[in-house]
């Protein structure tokens, strides 16, 4: 079995689903010859022809509402925003049809397709291709929001969102995608969506993350292992709908929880944790449930971004803090 | 040096006169085809019934805010009847003419502005997108459906309208694009009629054509009388079969008015002055046609009260089954958002059940 990261993972399954699927095909900019501007869809235009892999003009409007349009008419198309800054000019497409096609028709018209975008900080890129505004996306019905953070993550997730009859938004972690290499068998299974992972177990505190930021919560619970603090670790993997259950029973077992987000912290989806925690899980609580989030400012260009986002250093502490009041 | 590298022009195609008088050289076949005519003008007569009656219903407080179709029956009924049942329509929200011609019920229709989604769950076409609001989108959905019918070889063409508000988004410039840079089996017809609610076609921009938006893209692009049937449809039918048949792509500008308020929300008269509306009037297709059918022998009093009779007949039967349908239901509010119902949206269902049983 091969060591892959993720971005080779997303890579393998969109060409296992391109073989199973006769109506799969991918849409975007730079997506055929050049193979995405991080590599996700490399050599894929090469095996499956330009009908298949389709590099789009350069219209991001244009690409999710014809998409639509085709998911519409029985294609599965994967369409790719090449940064998540610039998938704005997508979401009225995104929140005005593909989540309520299906609503709208009484299921005479459905909308299976895959919007999938790079996102997040910490790789020095320019303005607008830092952003984390998950958040948005999970606030618009009809719509599921799915988030890897591994690679055999990626390939079991993605491969379940191109094959979910409803429009799926997939956001990649790009900072993390060449960190964590896997074994990732290409067998074509797919992983469930609408589930937690619980990645580490632990009788403490729960840390809850998802995305690039489960790479610093994993860090820091072996950092607080140390301390001889036991931390159980969830990867969130499908933001909506939320998979509640799995994180308040954690919380049930350990009794305190910090939820780790880089997207802004008002009206994130950590809140949204936090809140359903306050509503289901209050009593079981030691603590106060605490979020490590970025601030609500603008995603500094990268000589700040790094400060912007949550750091090992700042999940400790605020776990810290969380021990501090039982 | 400079030279011209590329030049155009946009051609305007018409027929009949407003006084319904064939003009020019040119005798299409279908000025001689009666039957078809005929039948063509009992659609704009129900049309117009029906457009009414929605109307009236709103008024008197059994419909919800209605788009009128009033004065656009050529325009649709031309698009609609130079479609194939297997081509595919992608509407704004007035095209009524273009979705009865297509097998649309006028219940349904009702039901849809009656707030119920049961109306968009047409009978047929089954594959027809359901009215837009979001102005413009539509041409891009129906840009996919036609790069779809294009990948799987299938001979069906999309056709898609946006009126002279809406062609200033970008959707369809972006439809135009893509229907070049694809050679896509798609039509897109630029209603012009005039007003974008209380916008005037002048504010929208100063091209002298609308049509030529298309010419930007590399489109076939033609402008034609919207209130003249047999120009829409010829103009129409060739359009939609060059696309069938390989051509790709091409733009028309259907002029027409709009002799409606914009929504039966909106009073026209705070921004429209009535002398404008009442010199439209005597262009207005409905009696265009009428007319050049009454000037061949072949349309008369009595068959017009005949057809009003049954018309009203057909629309009070599609009130009855509008009137008729039983509430969806409390569990349709979440029973089409998903395949499968997801455990949160269960969980908000049973919820909603429960708090409508304890009211």
């Amino acid at each position: 079995m091969p060591k892959v990261a993720m971005v080779e993972a997303l890579s393998m399954a969109m060409a296992s689903e391109l073989r199973a699927d006769k109506d799969m095909l991918i849409m975007g900019e730079d997506v055929g010859i050049n193979g995405g501007v991080f590599r996700a869809t490399s050599n894929l235009q090469e095996e499956f022809g330009d009908l298949r892999v389709i590099d789009t003009p350069l219209a991001e409007t244009m690409i999710c509402g014809m998409a639509i349009g085709m998911a519409a008419q029985g294609m599965r198309p994967v369409i790719e925003a090449q940064f998540m800054g610039f998938v704005y000019a997508m979401v009225d497409h995104m929140i005005s049809h593909a989540g309520r096609m299906r609503h709208r028709t009484r299921g005479r018209l459905t909308c299976p397709m895959v919007l999938r975008m790079p996102f997040g900080g910490g790789i020095h890129a320019p303005e607008h291709h830092s952003e984390s505004t998950e958040a948005m996306f999970a606030h618009m019905p009809g719509i599921r929001v799915v988030i890897p953070s591994s690679p055999s993550r990626a390939y079991g997730l993605l491969l379940a969102s191109i094959r979910d009859p409803d429009p799926v938004v997939f956001l990649e972690p790009k900072r993390i995608y060449r960190w964590g290499k896997e074994d990732v068998e290409d067998d074509g299974e797919e992983l469930p969506l609408d589930v937690c992972f619980v990645l580490r177990d632990g009788a403490d505190v729960t840390l809850v993350s998802w995305g690039a930021m489960v790479k610093e919560t994993l860090q820091a619970a072996d950092k607080l292992a140390e301390q001889g603090i036991s931390a159980e670790v969830i990867d969130v993997a499908t933001i909506s709908p939320l998979d509640m259950d799995t994180i308040i029973e954690s919380v049930e077992k350990t009794g305190r929880c910090v939820i780790i987000s880089e997207a802004a912290r008002h009206c994130g989806v950590a809140s949204e944790i936090a809140a359903n925690l306050a509503d289901a899980g209050i009593y079981n609580l030691l603590a106060p449930v605490k979020r490590v989030t970025g601030y609500d400012t603008v995603m500094p260009l990268y000589r700040m971004e790094m400060k912007y986002l949550p750091s090992v250093e700042r999940i400790l502490n605020t776990v810290k803090k969380v021990f501090e009041v039982s | 040096m400079s030279a011209t590298v590329a030049s155009f022009s946009i051609e305007y195609h018409q027929f009949l006169d407003r006084d319904g008088h064939l003009i020019g050289d040119e005798v299409p076949e279908l000025a001689t085809d009666f039957d078809e005519l005929i039948s063509i003008y009992k659609l704009m007569v129900q049309t117009r019934t029906f457009d009414y009656k929605a109307i009236a219903l709103q008024r008197t407080g059994k419909l919800g805010t209605y788009a009128s179709c009033l004065g656009h029956e050529a325009v649709q009924i031309g698009i609609g009847s130079a479609m194939r049942a297997e081509d595919c329509f992608a509407p704004m929200y007035r095209e009524y003419g273009t979705q009865l011609y297509r097998g649309v019920k006028m219940s349904e229709i009702l039901l849809y502005w009656g707030g119920d989604e049961r109306g968009s769950d047409f009978a047929g076409p089954r594959h027809d997108f359901a009215w837009c609001v979001p102005i413009a989108t539509q041409c891009l959905h129906a840009a996919g459906a036609a790069l779809a019918f294009k990948l799987r070889d299938e001979k069906r063409v999309a056709v898609t309208v946006v009126g002279d508000g809406g062609s200033s988004k970008g959707d369809v410039l972006e439809a135009m694009n893509a229907g070049s840079a694809y050679d896509l089996p798609l039509v897109i017809v630029i209603i012009n009629n005039q007003w974008a609610i209380s916008v005037p076609r002048s504010k929208q921009n100063h091209a002298k054509t609308l049509a030529q938006k298309g010419l930007a893209a590399g489109l076939p692009s033609i402008q034609v009388d919207g209130n003249d049937y047999i120009a829409c449809r010829l103009v129409m039918e060739e359009a939609v079969e060059r696309a069938r048949n390989g051509g790709g792509t091409t733009v028309i500008e259907m002029i027409t008015y709009r002799l409606s308020d914009h929504t039966t929300a909106d009073d026209a008269s705070r921004y429209r002055p009535n002398a404008e509306v009442e010199e439209a009037w005597k262009s207005e297709p409905v009696a265009r046609l009428r007319s050049y059918l009454e000037s061949k022998g072949h349309w008369d009093d009595t068959k017009q009260a005949e057809l009003e009779k049954q018309a009203a007949e057909m629309v009070d039967e599609a009130v009855q089954v509008y009137m008729n349908t039983p509430s969806p239901g409390i569990a349709s509010m979440f029973d089409y958002m998903f395949a499968e119902l997801p455990h949160d949206l269960q969980a908000q269902k049973e919820f909603a059940l429960k708090e409508a049983d304890n009211a």
